[in-house]
């Protein structure tokens, strides 16, 4: 597994006559750990969309290594490319084992069964989510958590070289949340992520891409963007910044207008 | 950085369970396919056996055998009881075995295509299709394609509906479970009453009577000479269905969580309603709409062997055609010399299956509709 760099140039997405992203540029290098961060309706999810092949960019490119993604044939990206995303898992009986040997079919050839480095490969997937002990549980069963490890276990057992989250931390209890961002940021892989939680997002991530309204209002390292102005400008809230004497990450506390009581 | 926070047991082991397709799971599921198959010639020798002249089974492997050029007994049974064996009732029982196997792995590629437990070709209305195109082809005397003429008119039919219950069904990119099923009903009701019309209007009254009688599901009439196409349409279905599985189960995870695991959904989607309708097409000019066989076989062997398309199809295949041949034996003598329909046998069968699975989705709150 290596990592492969992406780039998107001058994306603009549209659903009939709406502009859900409009002329977004973002790059993630090899290795590097992408957020992209704003409120609800910013266009996070359609340029996630747009990078994993679902949703065609009205103009612009998207490109991984090189290669415009929409050009290459979906298995082909799908070699290279994994994303867990915001879809709706039918109810159909299979065990979370199947649900993460999903991931190798990309790679593999009609027909052809699972070999012991498959296996192995989706044991460590269940591993780095920590989801082991779900191995032979019914999908279905799953509280939500756990499903979301388990996809996240599906999309490592794709072997990808670049992997887009959406919002990968939806229904985490914070131990989870803090284990898989871990386990993601550890991975060689190039990520890119939608995240709500600023905090996390600026502990985990090397540089940050905020959108507001379908357009990148600012992108860079967490410490050099996150600042009140901003915050106030895209969010509508007003927030205090400061830096964590641990962890040494910007810290945002946002500031509710009516007084605590 | 995050080690601490990780909280990753590295040290923990990982227990070595094997993956689909090998180890245990690959043991239990040969057992199930040699015990499913061994019931199934049972149940093929039973169907040989059992009629209005009863045939003991030794005689009946006697006729078989003899007739597939191995002796083992001395053919000391009348001509009679050879051609009831041989023209009579083994086209027939094969036309059941055959035409359960198609219906059940045509459920269960539906019921993962629209993601949806409840899809099935004759509460889709894609069995009305089809006897539509069918019922057409006799009334308006169209032969274009020879003696295939019926099954091609069939399969159009079939596509037809099942686009239409689509298109219908879907409504930004969502279909729902009671959606689906609606527009199913609908479309099904509507063709079933064209197709009366078309019945009504003709002037051939005892035409008429036999096709309705077909509308209503059986394999009568069949012979050795219009076996081969039902046969060679579910050995492709079998054999397509077989290859794709894995793209199957690809679409339970959802359709934008397929393609990014390399599955082009729409085109696989439309090149498997194209192959499903020809194969319901098939079937349907062969032994008329029998419902239910493909709604109940998926559930009741997805309750043995699990999800995976890949033990999924040919377990409900096996498991099709042991139903429908035991449905048939029972339509031919429960009302004994009288002839039931074996649809009206799968349906009796099949609406209470349909009631419990409804209510058992509302209990576990799954009928969520799907993306």
């Amino acid at each position: 597994m290596t990592a492969t760099e992406l780039s998107v140039d001058g994306v603009t997405l549209t659903a009939g006559a709406r502009h859900l992203v409009r002329d977004v540029s973002l790059t993630a290098r090899p290795g590097e750990t992408i957020g992209l961060v704003g409120p609800n309706g910013s266009g996070k999810s359609s340029l996630l969309r747009a990078v994993y092949r679902v949703l065609r960019p009205d103009t612009g490119q998207v490109r991984v290594d090189g290669d415009d993604a929409w050009s290459l044939p979906v298995r082909q990206l799908a070699r290279t490319v994994a994303a867990v995303v915001q879809d709706s898992a039918a109810d159909f009986d299979l065990a979370v084992r199947e649900v993460v040997a999903m991931g190798r079919t990309p790679h593999k050839r009609l027909l052809a069964g699972d070999t012991p480095e498959d296996v192995e490969l989706i044991d460590s997937a269940l591993l780095a989510v920590d989801a082991v002990h779900l191995a032979d549980r019914p999908f279905d069963r799953l509280s939500g958590g756990e499903r979301q490890r388990v996809l996240i276990a599906r999309a490592l057992a794709q072997q990808p070289a670049l992997l887009v989250l959406d919002e990968p931390t939806n229904h985490l209890d914070i131990r989870h949340q803090l284990s898989v961002l871990g386990a993601l940021r550890r991975l060689p892989a190039t990520v890119l992520l939608a995240l709500h939680d600023l905090n996390l997002a600026a502990y985990y991530c090397d540089r940050l891409y905020v959108l507001h309204q379908g357009e990148v209002t600012a992108s860079g390292p967490p410490s050099e963007i996150f600042t009140p102005q901003l915050l106030a400008e895209v969010y509508g809230v007003a927030a205090e910044v400061t830096t964590h004497p641990r962890t040494g990450a910007p810290q945002v506390t946002f500031l509710p207008e009516e007084p605590r009581r | 950085m995050t080690q601490a926070a990780t909280g990753t047991p590295a040290e923990r082991t990982v227990p070595r369970r094997e993956a689909t397709g090998s180890g245990p799971g690959r043991t239990r599921q040969a057992v199930i396919l040699l015990a499913l198959t061994a019931l199934l010639v049972v149940s093929a020798t039973a169907g040989l056996t059992i009629g209005s002249v009863q045939v003991p089974p030794v005689q009946v492997w006697g006729i078989v055998t003899h007739a597939l050029g191995a002796d083992w007994q001395d053919p000391d049974w009348s001509g009679a009881r050879e051609t009831i064996v041989l023209d009579v009732r083994a086209p027939r029982v094969l036309l059941g075995a055959v035409t359960g196997a198609g219906l059940a792995v045509i459920g269960t590629a539906l019921q993962a295509l629209v993601r949806n437990p409840l899809a099935e070709p004759y509460l889709l209305g894609v069995s009305s299709g089809a006897s539509l195109g069918a019922v057409s082809v006799i009334v308006f005397g169209f032969t274009l394609f020879g003696p295939v003429s019926l099954s091609v008119a069939a399969f159009v039919g079939a596509l037809a509906a099942l686009v239409l219950v689509y298109a219908t069904a879907r409504t930004g990119g969502r279909i729902t479970a009671s959606r689906l099923v609606l527009s199913g009903v609908a479309i099904a009701a509507v063709l079933t009453a064209v197709l009366h019309l078309l019945l009504l209007s003709t002037g051939r009254g005892n035409e008429a009577r036999a096709v309705l009688a077909w509308t209503l599901g059986g394999l009568g009439g069949v012979n050795w000479s219009t076996l081969w196409l039902p046969s060679t349409a579910l050995l492709l279905g079998v054999g397509v269905l077989m290859v794709h599985a894995r793209h199957l189960n690809l679409l339970l995870a959802g359709e934008e969580t397929a393609t990014t695991m390399g599955l082009d959904v729409a085109r696989f989607r439309a090149r498997l309603f194209v192959l499903l309708s020809l194969v319901t097409g098939v079937l349907v000019a062969a032994a008329g709409p029998i419902g239910f066989v493909g709604l109940m076989m998926p559930h009741i062997v997805r309750l043995f062997v699990g999800g995976d398309h890949r033990r999924v199809l040919p377990t409900a295949a096996l498991g099709g055609a042991v139903f429908l041949v035991w449905a048939d034996i029972a339509a031919r003598t429960v009302a004994a010399p009288m002839e039931i329909p074996v649809g009206v046998l799968t349906a009796l069968c099949g609406g209470p299956f349909f009631l419990w699975l409804m209510r058992r989705d509302a209990r576990r709150g799954t009928d969520r509709g799907v993306a």
